[in-house]
């Protein structure tokens, strides 16, 4: 006899790298992440995209990167005021890893609609 | 003005080839040797009789010797070290001049270090434990095509390893019921899946129409998730000519990552498989088969960590390095010794960890490592805490044998992945509070519940058998 009913079945949406797959960061959780940026010394930065082409490598970066910030609560406000600025597209907060030349870390902290 | 005259017969290998006042060059090749003796040859003449049968030396002198000069090609061996818990070996020292080896052949330096001397008859048994390359030598080498950073860039994922799975079962499957296990493993959350290493061409499944179904499936699982995909496309094959076939043809599929067996394929093909890559933006798998046959036995053969150096300069972007928690072999302090070694750009020598020489590789990229074999959601906080985000996390058995199938097991592995790394950016010890993690993570996934329920806390605890020496 088939197992079916009591199967579950998994549903593809549309996912966003790192932590698509936990339920959506509380602030004080996005908090942690930014301090655990901080403490690899890298530097926070922020970008955003429209949905519809948010497959694409480069998002319009949010200013610049915050060389040198090290106050948590002033990347928590740019989140804020990026998502207030363009409330249709996604941010994702990313860690610059100098050492490395790259990204260290790069998650979606605001999902749009 | 030489003052040598030929003086025919046998000679002591110590009399040339052991030299304990020797400082090495910082362009000498050093090697380590584990040496089981015969039991009445001396230490010095044992490791002696290694240098000289791993460079320049033969049985008997002979005339020619005299019209080059030998001192300077010889291979010295330096320094001998009693074997930690062990009466019967000893570690021998060998420093062999930059000029014995043709520049960029890995071939060249295995056929001499590793060649004749291994059935050499005044040794018992014999291993090499580890090689430092000089980082003139290791100039001449291609290295990673790509490397960890290029791949990530180029995937756009970052802070966190990447997960993958091999298509099961092994052997059998029909090209398309092939690409249809690749799109729900894909959909359901994994970066990669991969070819298993047995699959090449065979009657069940060709590899020109696998390719095809395989390459459907990453796209539309792509298109679906939003997400990067890859599968490892398996171009080991019984000629170069057609390997370079079937890699010029995934190429053309869009494929961004092939596959290669470096030692059943042998180290020239893979160097130049290794170039062409480089030449042709593809991210190159490594797998490993035939490596325990050769690394296993503690007291012959050769070190893994010797043979995942000679990848990295052959070229590889991943490797697969064993789980330390898994179904396959692994010491943990071994293991992250060789982890160091194929990733970081300066390794210090670290007896700890198996490591004997400082290995200074440069701007070589590095290579990610694979954790691949017997590996399930329960084991994913060790993973995490041993292999960090440089890695990829292989779970075969441990995706498709979900109960809700390939996508299901897929999530399961991805959210428990996540949830780890997040929890590790807390500060939170993943390892000892793994429980909790995955339980706290599992209220929101029911594809994870149901794996933590198949495989309650499955472990592979048999003792290793190639452990680090140790008193």
């Amino acid at each position: 006899m088939s197992n079916a009913s009591t199967m579950g079945d998994h549903a593809t949406i549309g996912r966003y790298e790192t932590f698509s797959y936990l339920p959506p960061l509380s602030r004080d959780e996005v908090m942690e992440q930014i301090l655990y940026i901080l403490d690899n010394g890298w530097n926070a930065s922020l970008e955003h995209e429209h949905p519809s082409r948010s497959f694409e490598y480069y998002w319009p970066m949010w200013k610049m990167p915050f060389f040198g910030e090290q106050d948590p609560n002033v990347i928590l406000a740019e989140i804020e005021s990026c998502r207030r600025s363009y409330p249709d597209h996604h941010v994702r907060l990313v860690g610059y890893d100098t050492y490395a030349q790259s990204k260290g870390h790069a998650f979606l902290v605001y999902r749009a609609a | 003005m030489s003052i040598k005259t030929y003086d025919a017969g046998v000679k002591d290998y110590a009399l040339t080839y052991w030299t304990p006042d020797y400082v090495p060059l910082d362009s000498d090749l050093l090697a380590c040797f584990k040496v089981t003796p015969q039991a009445d040859v001396p230490r010095e003449e044992a490791a002696a009789a290694v240098a000289a049968e791993s460079s320049t030396g033969t049985w008997t002198t002979v005339w020619s010797d005299l019209l080059t000069d030998l001192d300077y090609y010889k291979g010295r061996a330096y320094r001998i070290e009693d074997v930690p818990g062990d009466r019967e070996s000893f570690y021998a020292f060998v420093a062999y001049p930059i000029d014995l080896f043709e520049e960029g052949s890995i071939v060249n330096v295995l056929t001499s270090l590793v060649g004749n001397v291994f059935g050499f008859k005044a040794v018992r048994a014999l291993r090499l434990e580890d090689i430092r390359f000089p980082l003139h030598y290791v100039k001449t080498c291609g290295g990673p095509p790509n490397g960890i950073q290029v791949e990530r860039d180029r995937l756009d994922k970052y802070g966190r390893p990447f997960l993958g799975a091999t298509v099961k079962p092994k052997l059998g499957l029909s090209a398309k019921n092939y690409g249809r296990a690749v799109y729900e493993m894909l959909r359901g959350g994994l970066d990669f899946t991969k070819d298993d290493e047995n699959v090449n061409s065979q009657p069940f499944m060709r590899w020109q129409n696998r390719f095809e179904f395989v390459m459907e499936a990453v796209r539309k699982a792509q298109e679906e998730t939003g997400e990067r995909k890859g599968h490892y496309l398996n171009v080991t094959a019984p000629t170069c000519e057609e390997m370079f076939k079937r890699a010029e043809f995934a190429k053309e599929l869009g494929a961004p990552i092939i596959m290669h067996d470096f030692l059943t394929g042998g180290f020239t093909a893979n160097t130049s498989l290794a170039n062409w890559c480089r030449d042709n933006g593809m991210l190159l798998h490594i797998h490993r088969a035939m490596h325990a046959v050769i690394d296993r036995n503690p007291k012959h053969g050769i070190h893994f960590r010797v043979l995942a150096k000679c990848l990295r300069l052959s070229g590889g972007d991943h490797l697969h390095t064993g789980t330390v928690v898994g179904k396959l072999e692994g010491d943990r302090q071994s293991t992250l010794g060789f982890v160091d070694a194929l990733r970081e750009s300066f390794v210090p020598e670290d007896r700890s960890r198996g490591l004997f020489f400082d290995q200074d590789w440069g701007g070589m990229p590095g290579v990610m490592a694979v954790a691949s074999g017997g590996i399930h959601v329960w084991h994913i906080p060790a993973l995490v805490s041993i292999f960090g985000d440089d890695s990829v996390l292989q779970f075969g058995g441990g995706t498709q044998g979900h109960p809700w199938g390939n996508a299901a097991g897929a999530a399961a592995n991805r959210v428990a992945t996540e949830a780890c790394v997040k929890a590790r950016n807390e500060g939170v010890e993943v390892e000892k509070n793994a429980r909790e993690i995955l339980t706290e993570a599992a209220r929101h996934s029911p594809e994870l519940a149901s794996a933590m329920e198949t495989w309650k806390e499955i472990k592979f605890e048999f003792d290793v058998v190639d452990k680090l020496d140790a008193a």
